[in-house]
């Protein structure tokens, strides 16, 4: 019934025990690995201004949050007068909680090489070293992502003050307008990887060549990439708490604990989507492997069962540093150009490079030409590009002509 | 196990669904909402129907409940309302015979159908198989194959319904003098 586990198809105290193991172990990493993203971004962006950064606490200022944390721990939680107190106490709750699910899903180590399927003994039982392999797989980081709309978009409208109201309009209609980017550039991978599981698309990457970023040509994971960070409310699509403009946006009237609840739920979402970009475009786990002429490279780094999560780890290092990348040197996009970019530009490009992925699919099951198929599928693919640039320059030569609506 | 999962997301659903209707602040009523929506995508899950729970999650609980709390919240309706004022005077007596008759009809449905309920659906042992994606695969093949022509026609519905409310939202350009002055007057405050 439960098929989220190899383990739980038979019942057993020790595979339980096992499954409760995993969720504490799961639970601590994410929440330490949040807390040392906060120190690597801080770190990194000084660096990148010329300045120190944190430095105080501990080696290297590792335990700066840490303090940040009890500080926050010990300050005085606030209610507004004019907040809905149900509402305001549950949306704290309601963005961290999606936070931590999603890390439940993405494959963390395991041994995917020579065709292994990944799976790891733990005290005479085979398991995942993933905390669950739901058979929607991937659609629950949707899910979930569409649950964490509600908790800024709650905390927003609950304290009773405009600002904050503000920032939480904005913050939902974007994270509502680049759901539909993100699916689509999912849909392409799952197209491709021919399963929904987190745990079979990882194990379809086996090398270089059939990596999804290379698999589905590199747009899906750029538009992913671009939606994932404004999904993320992110820098340059922070105008969620654009602070020249909102105070702080949604989380203005928020403190103490409950404002430690977001700040960790939006860093743990920074961490988490690093991760499933790794494991839908980059084979999570799997070791880099490549045959390219005389080289050859298969990745085993000769450390065991930890190998898949040494590969995993430095992957998503990697996407946590163009994270901070993009903060420190992009500006914040203005709201029209940010809805611009989302509804004309990363939909219709995903739907479009989507249509290109199944047409080539549809050839291959048919033994058609490759070739032609590629070329009539761009042929149409561009004109209907170009009937949606005139259509869209039409329309603003209209609404010039009439003046703005609004 | 089943009857306990069952149990559970029932008191759910129920909750939210009495919430819907006793809360008098629209936006708790569209959370219990949420509630039921969620309710019943565990109902879902524990019919190994893990797609159309998914679905429900994202399509009810992340879009449409999203649009409901958006018109709430930008109309300016959020604040609890008196039950006490009844603007139309029939409306709560015929409310409560229509109540009645529906609750009516639902006894009289299950107690005919009694002996169909108390049978196990044939497709649900088949629902999942026990391999992953069949649930995606068998949705699928019965939407994009048996059934493609209705949900073509359902998509040229809803886009023609799109088209409609873009037709109905936009002011007619010439409408008069009051129209030109409040486009002048929107666009000095544009610029």
């Amino acid at each position: 019934m439960f098929a989220v586990d190899t383990l739980l198809e038979k019942l057993g105290l020790a595979a339980v025990l096992i499954v409760l193991m995993k969720v504490v172990v799961v639970f601590v990493v994410g929440l330490v690995v949040t807390m040392f993203m906060v120190w690597f971004e801080r770190k990194v962006i000084s660096g990148m201004q010329n300045r120190i950064g944190p430095n105080k606490a501990g080696p290297f200022g590792l335990l700066q949050t840490l303090a940040d944390g009890i500080k926050l721990f010990f300050k005085e939680d606030l209610l507004p007068d004019r907040a809905d107190r149900f509402v305001f106490r549950l949306a704290p709750f309601l963005a961290f909680v999606p936070a931590f699910l999603v890390w439940s899903i993405i494959p963390l180590g395991g041994d995917f090489t020579n065709g292994k399927d990944g799976v790891v003994k733990l005290f005479g039982h085979s398991t995942f070293v993933q905390l669950a392999d739901p058979p929607i797989g991937v659609l629950l980081l949707l899910a979930l992502s569409s649950i964490a709309v509600y908790g800024i978009m709650l905390a927003g409208w609950s304290s009773g003050s405009k600002y904050p109201l503000l920032g939480s309009v904005r913050a939902s209609a974007q994270m509502v307008s680049y759901e539909a980017a993100l699916g689509l550039s999912i849909a392409a991978v799952l197209l491709v990887a021919g399963t929904l599981s987190t745990h079979g698309i990882v194990g379809v990457q086996s090398s270089l060549g059939k990596w999804h970023v290379i698999a589905t040509g590199v747009v899906p994971f750029i538009i992913f990439l671009m939606a994932a960070t404004a999904e993320l409310n992110r820098p340059p699509f922070d105008l969620v708490e654009a602070e020249q403009e909102l105070v702080g946006g949604f989380n203005t009237e928020y403190s103490s604990l409950r404002f430690a609840l977001f700040f960790l739920a939006e860093f743990m979402n920074t961490v988490t989507m690093s991760g499933v970009i790794v494991t839908l475009f980059f084979g999570g786990p799997q070791p880099l492997r490549f045959d390219i002429g005389a080289v050859h490279f298969n990745g085993d780094l000769h450390l065991g069962f930890l190998n898949g999560t040494v590969w995993f780890i430095a992957k998503v290092l990697v996407f946590l540093y163009v994270y901070v990348w993009f903060r420190a040197t992009l500006p914040r996009l203005r709201y029209d150009q940010l809805m611009n970019l989302g509804w004309k530009v990363l939909i219709p490009a995903s739907l479009g490079w989507f249509m290109l992925l199944a047409a080539q699919r549809v050839a291959a099951d048919n033994e058609w030409n490759k070739w032609a198929v590629s070329f009539v599928s761009i042929a149409v693919l561009l004109l209907c590009g170009g009937l949606l640039t005139a259509a869209i320059r039409v329309s603003a030569k209209n609404r010039e002509r009439e003046g703005a609506m609004f | 196990m089943q009857l306990f999962v069952f149990i559970c997301a029932a008191v759910m659903i129920l909750i939210g669904a009495v919430g819907v209707i006793v809360r008098s602040h629209p936006v708790h009523a569209a959370l219990s909402l949420i509630l039921t929506l969620f309710g019943v995508a565990v109902l879902f899950v524990a019919q190994d129907a893990h797609f159309l729970a998914a679905v429900q999650v994202i399509v009810y609980a992340g879009a449409i409940v999203v649009l409901f709390l958006f018109v709430i919240m930008l109309l300016g309706v959020d604040k609890a309302e008196s039950l006490r004022i009844d603007p139309v005077k029939v409306q709560r007596p015929l409310a409560a015979i229509v109540g009645i008759g529906l609750a009516g009809l639902l006894a009289a449905a299950i107690v005919q159908g009694r002996d169909t309920l108390a049978r196990r659906g044939t497709g649900i042992d088949t629902a999942d198989g026990g391999v992953h994606d069949s649930n995606i695969r068998q949705l699928a093949n019965d939407l994009f194959s048996n059934h493609v022509f209705a949900f073509e026609i359902t998509s040229v519905l809803l886009v023609i319904a799109v088209v409609g409310t873009v037709l109905l939202a936009r002011r007619p350009r010439h409408s008069g003098a009051s129209h030109t002055e409040a486009g002048t007057d929107t666009k000095a405050s544009v610029k």
